[in-house]
């Protein structure tokens, strides 16, 4: 007999699980085992690898280094800094000892790339190459931090070594991003050594379909994905629908600007979604999975190829899973490009080879979904949730969130804030934490103005609502929505009628056409705001915004045309002032709108240089030596230009 | 097949007739077979829509339906490297807008066009999902992130 390489390796001979011939305690085994017999020999083998793979402050054993190699750190550099650190180890006679691990994204993308070194657990961020000699020599030599390569609060200016001393993580509760950033996602035995595939263990063996549902539905886990439709009763819906064949789907075509949660997930833990998923298929009695990813989304995609792979290899998909007569089969569809593809109805269309157009609802996809199956639709973060579910109890879950909306929720905090990232929290931590707590407050020292939250279909909330708790039915209540989770904050030099018209311009470009209400509503929509920007817009035209957008909102068939006007509706009731000064008096208060601005230059401040004449491509800036330069007013392109070259802040722009 | 002969079939047919083959009964082949065909050809000729038609038992309107209504697909050649801009909300917010402007004005086309030497192919997309490094742009694969339009320059000199 060989010896055991991998976890998921047979201790001995007396082990016989194969996917054809499957254990029903295997899961157990791997992490609690031998169960079948009794052998110190064994027991020892299996603890030994379980420690490389969890590894414990103090220990020498499981010394690694972990590396964010989300898309975000790999646009950094993050891949330079692993081949750095691999060959600074060898150089130093270190690589048998500590590991070097490509994990998914740790969340703090602002300052990537960032590694995490255990078991010591510190972190370091925005790590470069010449870095690393420095970080292997005095970590794994000398056991110390490097001081000056460790993250340094901007509002404290105190540096803080380990996540639970930086402000950005000490206030989440990372309960679905608990694995990513800690696992490397192309090796199915780190999940299963962090207690992955439990849950699936435990509802097959100890648990009916029925009592599964009623564990969901205990726990108040609502979908991630934009609705916020109670889970639980949404499988039990599909589960009651007559048929044999039934099928559930994975919906990872996350297409609202400013949302990566999902890609986080799926790049980072793509075997919490298998379980999920798993954990759904048994409850709702399905055989057949589709995991229907956005084309855009190449690594998230990968990962989840290499995680289905291994699933199988391991008996966890297939048929028979864990000897319990339960069959899963598990492939993924990547979307071809269509915003619409994300509305079930028309993600449905998309895989069965047609234009993802949505259809009218009744009959519902619980009845008639997928080449007309009872089909279920949950998204990724949704889906993530369930393993922990199952694993910890529904109790264990419902005592995070509010009355209405339990668990966590993961935000992805953009735009205008220091701290950019993933953030997960409990249901219910007002935006202001979030914003100003975790996010560390606003770029630059400017002053908040907005936070748009849920994309397209939510709306955008000034700072007076900011004290509001986020859970699905407060912020749907103030004219936003909870969505998929994007968060984009913006400050005082974002032009509200501008972000309208921007939101506007992708809903009806996105737009499938089948209705007219979307097709023509909101294009007419972004026609009258495009107008309001260029400073022709006329006093009547906020009366007609407000009527069409209820229009398109009430007569609209899916979800993208009914929610496609909250942009221009919240825009309008918090700021409405904005659009005033744009229609009445033809200024930009911030100063975004071309056609309103005028650039001028102020003599007392002019150096006579000439660097903004000559840098201006319209040639419409004269003057000389003597002489302070003066723009021509009427030639001027408003490109600004002159403004960014000035060095005596001499450009004007009003 | 004469060894002359072999030489004279196009090596993209016979991985189309392979791909073709492969799929052929499948339920909701049509999508992944284009993109498979996309790959081989670079883009979708309209022979080789007519060809999936054929090959699937697909009326060749449904298929050009298809190919019409997801941005991925494309009907005309495309340049060696695809260059897509992000002008989701977080990158329109953190100026987007301006680094669109100096690639515009770096590569002469805009937003669908191929550079003359076929070089790069410019799309604007909304958002690739790296808000937290906003303004952002992908070329084919690679993700760049933090720009600002004087990085431009350097990165598309990178790609060949």
């Amino acid at each position: 007999m060989e010896t055991m390489k991998t976890l998921l390796d047979p201790c001995c001979e007396r082990c016989t699980h194969t996917p054809e011939t499957p254990c029903r305690d295997y899961i157990r085994c791997l992490t609690a085992g031998p169960l079948c017999h009794d052998d110190p020999g064994c027991r020892a083998k299996r603890s030994g690898l379980l420690a490389e793979l969890r590894p414990t402050q103090g220990s020498e054993e499981g010394q690694q280094i972990l590396v964010c190699a989300g898309t975000g750190c790999a646009s950094s550099g993050a891949h330079k800094v692993v081949s750095a650190l691999e060959g600074e180890l060898q150089r130093q006679g270190l690589d048998s000892e500590v590991k070097v691990v490509a994990t998914g994204c740790h969340g703090f993308c602002e300052q990537g790339p960032t590694l995490i070194i255990e078991p010591a657990h510190t972190v370091y961020t925005l790590v470069k190459q010449g870095d690393v000699a420095e970080i292997v020599q005095k970590e794994f030599k000398e056991k110390q931090r490097v001081e000056n390569l460790l993250y340094q609060d901007p509002l404290t200016g105190q540096s803080a070594a380990t996540f639970a001393n930086i402000r950005f993580f000490a206030q989440q509760t990372r309960v679905v991003l608990g694995n990513c950033g800690f696992i490397n996602p192309e090796r199915i035995e780190e999940y299963i050594a962090h207690d992955g595939y439990q849950g699936i263990a435990k509802a097959l063996q100890e648990m009916s379909s029925d009592q599964v549902i009623e564990e969901v539905k205990a726990s108040g886990l609502r979908g991630r994905g934009g609705a916020g439709f109670p889970t639980g009763l949404k499988w039990s819906f599909c589960r009651q629908s007559a048929g044999e064949k039934k099928y559930i789907i994975c919906n990872a075509d996350e297409g609202d600007p400013g949302a990566f949660m999902d890609r986080g997930v799926l790049e980072g833990d793509p075997h919490a979604v298998i379980e999920g998923m798993l954990i759904g298929a048994y409850a709702i009695g399905a055989d057949e999975g589709y995991v229907y990813c956005r084309a855009e989304y190449p690594l998230a995609i990968k990962h989840m190829e290499i995680a289905i792979r291994q699933a199988e290899a391991a008996g966890l998909l297939g048929n028979n899973i864990l000897d319990s007569g339960f069959n899963f089969h598990l492939s993924i569809r990547a979307g071809a490009g269509a915003f619409v593809c994300g509305e079930e109805t028309a993600l449905m269309a998309s895989i069965e080879g047609k234009r993802g157009m949505p259809k009218v609802r009744p009959p519902f996809p619980a009845q008639s979904g997928l080449w007309g199956k009872p089909t279920n639709i949950n998204n990724v973060e949704t889906w993530a949730n369930v393993p922990h579910i199952l694993r910890r109890g529904a109790a264990w879950y419902a005592q995070y969130g509010t009355e209405k909306s339990k668990g966590t929720k993961i935000f992805a905090l953009t735009g205008k804030v220091n701290n950019t990232g993933l953030v997960e929290v409990p249901m219910g931590m007002s935006l202001r934490k979030i914003i100003f707590d975790i996010g560390g407050g606003i770029q630059n020292g400017k002053k908040f103005k907005a936070v748009q939250i849920g994309g397209p279909s939510g709306g955008c909330l000034p700072d007076e609502m900011l004290d509001l708790p986020v859970d699905y039915d407060t912020l749907t209540r103030a004219g936003a929505m909870v969505g998929s989770g994007g968060l984009v904050v913006m400050d005082e030099t974002t032009c509200m009628v501008d972000i309208a018209r921007f939101f506007l311009n992708f809903s009806q470009s996105e737009s499938c056409g089948k209705c007219t209400p979307c097709r023509e509503g909101t294009k007419r929509m972004w026609e009258i705001l495009d107008r309001i920007t260029k400073g022709e817009g006329k006093e009547e035209d906020l009366d007609t915004l407000e009527h069409l957008a209820h229009v398109v909102k009430e007569t609209s068939l899916c979800g993208l045309g009914q929610n496609a006007p909250n942009p221009v509706l919240s825009t309008l009731k918090y700021f409405r002032d904005e659009f005033e000064a744009h229609i009445r008096d033809k200024t930009c208060p911030a100063h975004v709108c071309a056609a309103l601005l005028t650039y001028t230059i102020d003599a007392e401040k002019c150096k006579k240089c000439g660097l903004c004449a000559r840098a201006c491509p319209a040639a419409c800036i004269s003057g000389d030596k003597k002489t302070p330069y003066v723009i021509d007013t009427e030639k001027c392109i408003k490109c600004g230009t002159c403004l960014d070259t000035c060095k005596f802040g001499a450009v004007v722009r009003a | 097949m004469c060894d002359v002969c072999q030489d004279l079939v196009d090596p993209k047919e016979t991985k189309l007739a392979e791909l073709l083959a492969g799929y052929a009964g499948q339920k909701g082949a049509l999508i992944p077979v284009l993109q498979k065909a996309q790959e081989i050809y670079g883009y979708l000729p309209a022979d080789v829509l007519r060809r999936v038609g054929r090959g699937l038992k697909i009326p060749v309107a449904r298929v050009y339906g298809v190919a019409t209504f997801y941005a991925q697909f494309r009907l005309t050649p495309m340049g060696r490297n695809v260059l897509r801009v992000c002008l989701g909300t977080a990158c329109h917010v953190r100026g987007g807008a301006k680094v669109l402007e100096t690639i515009e004005q770096e590569l002469g086309v805009k937003d669908g066009g191929t550079t003359e030497d076929q070089r790069f192919t410019l799309e604007i997309v909304a958002c690739i999902g790296a808000c937290g490094l906003a303004p952002t742009m992908m070329i084919n694969d690679q993700v760049h992130g933090r720009l600002t339009p004087d990085k431009v320059g350097g990165i598309l000199a990178q790609y060949e």
